[in-house]
């Protein structure tokens, strides 16, 4: 009996999709104007009027340009978010089939018409919350300046941008890259064999003044074989030590500043049965982002830049000072952290069973979302006046189809009204050291203060001091450590890697 | 004659396409695999010159894989005997005309639907051990409820279990296959043998053991092919439900491949993973398909 | 079985007290089975108020659906998994079908169409199925984007449709080898041509084949993660897997919603597997090799 019914199930959902697709491919003599009713999506109006689901990027294209000529069109952004109302240029078949013919969905910019001045495609990892943001208020700068020219978002999403990469690589092995692209500042450019695929951006610092705003130290950050190569709209800080206030309070303490008082802090914390550091290491990269600051602290600003420049060997004994510190800080960790992301971590802090922890300044966005205020910051021991630094920049490929719009967006990025529009919203501080303060929060007004005088170092962890195999090789040296505790071993380790990264001889 | 052959022609036409799929996405992929992995290719941009061996023998050297080597052969071995003797066991006791059989089948079987991202996401949270200021949590809590304590351990957060855990769920999500295989080849096994060996004066246990298992070989000898090979390759669990671990003991080489191509940029020592993992996968299965084939080919 | 075997096959049951004990175990081995989905259900149906990772086995207060509508619709600063869903299907169910199709067509002339080599063809083919896919990934990747579909959906598809071709291959060729030859003879004689033999006599005989096959590579593809995940880099396309990976990994995903994503991520393939168990069972024992 039931086999009957599926034979039957079957042939019907067969028989069904046959009359659909037959009835949907009658071919479109010509192109439709049509209102999106509610329910619909590009992909059934494909269907419908093209035959095809998948050539709703003809539907897309042709209307994004019809929209230059006559505003009563829409303009599509995102292919999954229409509207009501909004009024489409379905193509002819004919013209759908030779859009889709030279369609490529790795160049989302085919999607955009050109405007009167062309595109300015910014491929970018920030595709959510803050970032995202951020990335808009940057778009309305240079709208404002430039309307004639069509801005493609061209986001890739994928933590850090490790799916963006190998893409983006592509395109520029094949001479056809976006724009401009989103990277992290500092040695990571390497990986992209910049001297052949980008443009040095020296004229363009001198130009816009830059090196005046920015600090010194950044300024020797962002150089790599003598040029500049990417403009740096943000800086995050990894250096941070939170602490719950009230506990502090209770315990009659203040936040530690040298790695004898943290070991006493941590012991009486520990006494009164709260986690004295809260960790969460699920994510891999939670127990080096701490060793970085920790290196820092134990080196000092000099020593700590020479190790990532190779004029400070890893077998200096600060390094094995700085695994014995690090070692003895494991001690006082919650148990259950590689269960834990960072945020885990942070939830001990909420709940009042933990004190402190050492996380980057995104860790403010986040406590501020969870509705959580009993905090304070402050440097982690031996950091202060030391800034560990992270940012993201913008670079200028050698091929750029719309070099002057890249030329003129990379200009924004370095300005004071754009800094000032993105970082607000990102949750970071503006690379110059010009912007207003008064558009900041209480935390990232102290971290400004910070970045006008601080000492500013690299982070690995976050692709400022190192390339990637090397900050690979760091962080697995790292998490070795944190069960073996070997620290002759991990010294050796952390050496060899600076050898394979050909900085250390 | 002609007609005989046109339809031979056809035939080898119809299945070309697949062939050339495969030869072209499988042997001819494996191939180009096996030679990024003789070059220097371990930046963003391709290099093809020639390396020899010297990223295997940086893989050897590498702590990070020898540690993921170790943790696949734990948990090869935890999760191959696991799975076949509680597979067995289900199979056995299934075996004995129980009401509800359909019921308690599909329970064992169930997990076998679901993607190894779901199994990894229920079991991280359930094998959470919890902290002493926190609370217990997951399975921790429950030993405490039922006043069990000394069950308590740090699961996958002890770099000691590690691997182990992940064993776990990789047994919860298969040993049902296992039961079916065995339920299957116990019923098939005809009941004159057992009555011979009862007439021989034979108990339970010894039909068991010396009429049963032996006859189930070609099953267990199944099972332990498409456990093996699943097992050797086991990457989506681990993603879901620990990452690479507390100082990497719940790593394995498909990760370690995953991470260091797609992450650190090095193609070349993430395709010597990958023909390691392949080798290993060979060594398994090869044999096993060449005796399937001179079998075939004795029908 | 006659009724002589039946009663003979009281060999190895035990009787009375022990028959307690086998339920017993089945009992508490079905216990731990559930376990897992005890906890995704309850998570899922607590209110937010009421979760709490430290009270996991508590029973919720009454059925509250706010973690699953948040894992669907998505929160602040995260998608939820309902365009990955679709994605899902828009990917599953053509491959599916193409996959199956292809399988018959590959089982029908490995099974009734031999001819030198077809034998040592087919184990060939059947290697494919075991291969380590980490070990295709970096040219896969290549080839696809020449290809010009790296990062679409109709690339997903096309790559599991090759890699589906072994076991589709297997579990038909499998099925057609109990179609008596005498059937194929007849029709032969009928003067029925290679194509009439599998339209007329084979086809339709098909069914069972058709559903196992659809079943089973709905299934793996449905909960494939390895392939999503590195060809499908657009988050617009992204199956359901990758967007449940995705979602148990953002720090802003409370963990509850993480087990309500789980739970709707895992229903349509437990549906499949509820209602049509019979066949995924038949899949499973013609994917065994049993030769």
């Amino acid at each position: 009996m039931s086999k009957r019914i599926i034979c039957l199930a079957l042939a019907l959902l067969l028989s069904l999709t046959l009359v659909v697709s037959v009835a949907s491919a009658a071919p479109l003599e010509q192109e439709v104007i049509y209102t999106v009713k509610l329910g619909d999506t590009l992909w059934d109006l494909a269907e419908k009027y093209l035959g095809s689901g998948p050539a709703w990027p003809a539907i897309m294209a042709f209307t994004n340009k019809k929209n230059l000529e006559d505003s009563t069109f829409a303009k599509i952004t995102n292919a999954d978010l229409i509207h009501p109302g909004w009024k489409f240029l379905i193509p002819s078949a004919e013209d759908a089939e030779d859009f889709l013919a030279t369609y490529d969905p790795s160049r989302p910019e085919l999607l955009f018409p050109a405007g009167a001045k062309g595109q300015l495609v910014v491929a970018s990892w920030w595709t959510a919350g803050g970032e995202a943001e951020g990335l808009t208020g940057l778009f309305n700068i240079y709208k404002a300046k430039y309307p004639d020219v069509v801005i493609v978002n061209a986001t890739v999403a994928g933590g850090a941008g490790f799916v963006f990469r190998p893409v983006l690589k592509t395109r520029l092995i094949a001479g056809d890259p976006p724009d401009t692209f989103q990277l992290h500042a500092g040695l990571e450019v390497e990986g992209y064999d910049p001297e052949t695929y980008l443009e040095p951006l020296d004229d363009i610092f001198a130009s816009e003044g830059l090196e005046a705003v920015f600090p010194p130290d950044l300024l020797t950050l962002l150089k790599y074989k003598g040029h500049y190569w990417g403009v740096p709209v943000n800086i995050h800080r990894s250096n941070i030590l939170w602490y719950d206030k009230s506990i502090f309070a209770e315990a009659g303490l203040t936040p530690p500043t040298t790695w004898d008082e943290f070991f006493a802090v941590a012991d009486a914390l520990k006494a009164r049965g709260v986690v004295a550091l809260a960790m969460g290491t699920s994510g891999g990269w939670e127990a080096p982002h701490v060793f970085e600051d920790v290196l820092a602290g134990t080196c000092g600003a000099e020593k700590y830049k020479g190790l990532w420049t190779g004029a400070v060997p890893w077998t200096d004994g600060c390094v094995a000072q700085a695994l014995e510190n690090f070692k003895r800080m494991l001690t006082y960790v919650n148990a259950d952290h590689p269960a834990l992301s960072w945020d885990g971590g942070g939830h001990y802090l909420i709940d009042n069973k933990g004190a402190m922890m050492i996380m980057g300044d995104w860790t403010n966005g986040w406590f501020q979302a969870q509705g959580y205020t009993d905090y304070g910051w402050a440097p982690p021991p031996g950091t202060k006046g030391i800034f560990v630094a992270l940012s993201d920049s913008f670079a200028l490929p050698k091929e750029a189809p719309y070099r002057d719009n890249a030329i003129a967006w990379v200009k924004v990025c370095g300005s004071k009204a754009g800094q000032e529009a993105f970082n607000p919203k990102k949750g970071s501080i503006c690379a110059r050291t010009d912007c207003d303060p008064a558009l900041f929060n209480e935390y990232l007004k102290s971290a400004m203060a910070d970045w006008a005088v601080d000492a500013i170092v690299p982070s690995p962890v976050h692709g400022a001091a190192a390339i990637e195999s090397w900050v690979t090789d760091f962080k697995d040296a790292i998490v070795l450590f944190v069960t073996s505790g070997d620290v002759a071993g991990t010294q050796a380790a952390l050496q060899q890697a600076c050898v394979a990264a050909e900085v250390c001889k | 004659m002609r007609y005989l052959h046109w339809e031979r022609i056809t035939s080898i036409l119809l299945i070309l396409p697949s062939a050339i799929a495969i030869a072209i996405f499988v042997y001819g992929f494996i191939g180009f695999t096996g030679f990024v992995s003789l070059t220097k290719w371990n930046k963003l941009f391709p290099d093809f010159s020639l390396a020899g061996l010297r990223n295997y023998q940086g893989l050897l050297a590498n702590p990070r894989f020898q540690i993921d080597m170790r943790n696949m052969v734990v948990f090869t071995v935890l999760f191959l005997l696991t799975s076949l003797a509680i597979g067995f066991l289900l199979a056995v006791l299934l075996d004995q005309h129980v009401k509800g059989e359909n019921i308690f089948r599909s329970i064992f079987l169930f997990p076998m639907a679901i993607s190894f991202i779901v199994t990894g996401i229920a079991w991280r949270w359930l094998l959470n051990p919890g902290s002493v200021e926190m609370g217990s949590t997951g399975v921790n809590l429950l030993f405490e409820k039922v006043g069990l304590n000394f069950l308590k351990t740090g699961w996958y957060t002890d770099p000691k279990i590690g691997i182990k855990a992940v064993a776990i769920a990789a047994v919860w999500q298969m040993s049902g296959y296992v039961m079916a295989m065995y339920l299957a080849g116990l019923r098939g096994i005809p009941e004159e043998l057992r009555e011979a060996a009862r007439v021989d004066g034979a108990n339970e246990l010894q039909i068991l053991y010396h009429v049963i298992v032996p006859l189930l070989r070609p099953i267990t000898l199944g099972a332990v092919i498409v456990l093996g090979h699943i097992a050797l390759k086991i990457y989506d669990l681990v993603v879901a439900m620990t990452g690479p671990g507390i100082g990497f003991s719940t790593d394995v080489p498909a990760y370690f491949m995953w991470d260091t191509t797609f992450q650190a940029n090095r193609f070349a020592q993430g395709a010597s993973i990958a023909t390691i993992l392949l080798v290993m996968v060979g060594i398994l299965i090869v044999p096993y398909l060449t005796y399937s084939l001179r079998r075939e080919a004795e029908v | 079985m006659t009724a002589k075997m039946r009663s003979l096959r009281e060999g190895l049951r035990v009787r009375g007290g022990s028959r307690l004990l086998i339920y017993a175990f089945l009992i508490a081995f079905a216990a731990l089975y559930l376990m897992p989905v005890y906890v995704l259900v309850v998570t899922g149906m607590k209110s937010f108020a009421e979760v709490s990772l430290y009270r996991m086995w508590d029973l919720p207060s009454g059925l509250h659906l706010d973690s699953f509508k948040k894992a669907w619709f998505g929160g602040f600063g995260f998608e939820g998994i309902s365009s990955n869903f679709l994605n899902s299907i828009y990917l599953t169910i053509p491959a599916t079908i193409v996959s199956a199709m292809l399988g018959s067509i590959n089982g029908y002339v490995l099974s009734k169409w031999k001819f030198r080599g077809s034998d040592l063809l087919f184990t060939l083919l059947l290697f494919g199925m075991f291969i380590p896919y980490q070990s295709i990934l970096i040219p896969l990747v290549q080839v696809l984007y020449k290809m010009g579909i790296y990062g679409t959906i109709p690339g997903l598809i096309f790559v599991h449709v090759v890699y589906g071709i072994p076991i589709c291959t297997l579990i038909f060729r499998n099925y057609y080898a109990t179609v008596p030859t005498e059937l194929i003879e007849a029709a032969k004689i009928d003067g029925a041509t290679i194509f009439g033999i599998y339209f007329r006599v084979l086809f339709p005989l098909s069914l069972p084949g058709f559903v196992v096959v659809m079943i089973w590579q709905f299934t793996s593809i449905w909960n494939d993660f390895l392939f999503a995940v590195t060809i499908a880099q657009n988050p617009n396309i992204q199956p359901l897997t990758v967007g449940l990976n995705n979602l148990a990994g953002s720090y802003i995903v409370e963990w509850n919603v993480q087990m309500a994503g789980a739970l709707m991520a895992a229903l349509p393939t437990l549906l499949v597997y509820i209602f049509l168990g019979r066949y995924f069972m038949r899949g499973l024992l013609a994917g065994s090799l049993k030769g």
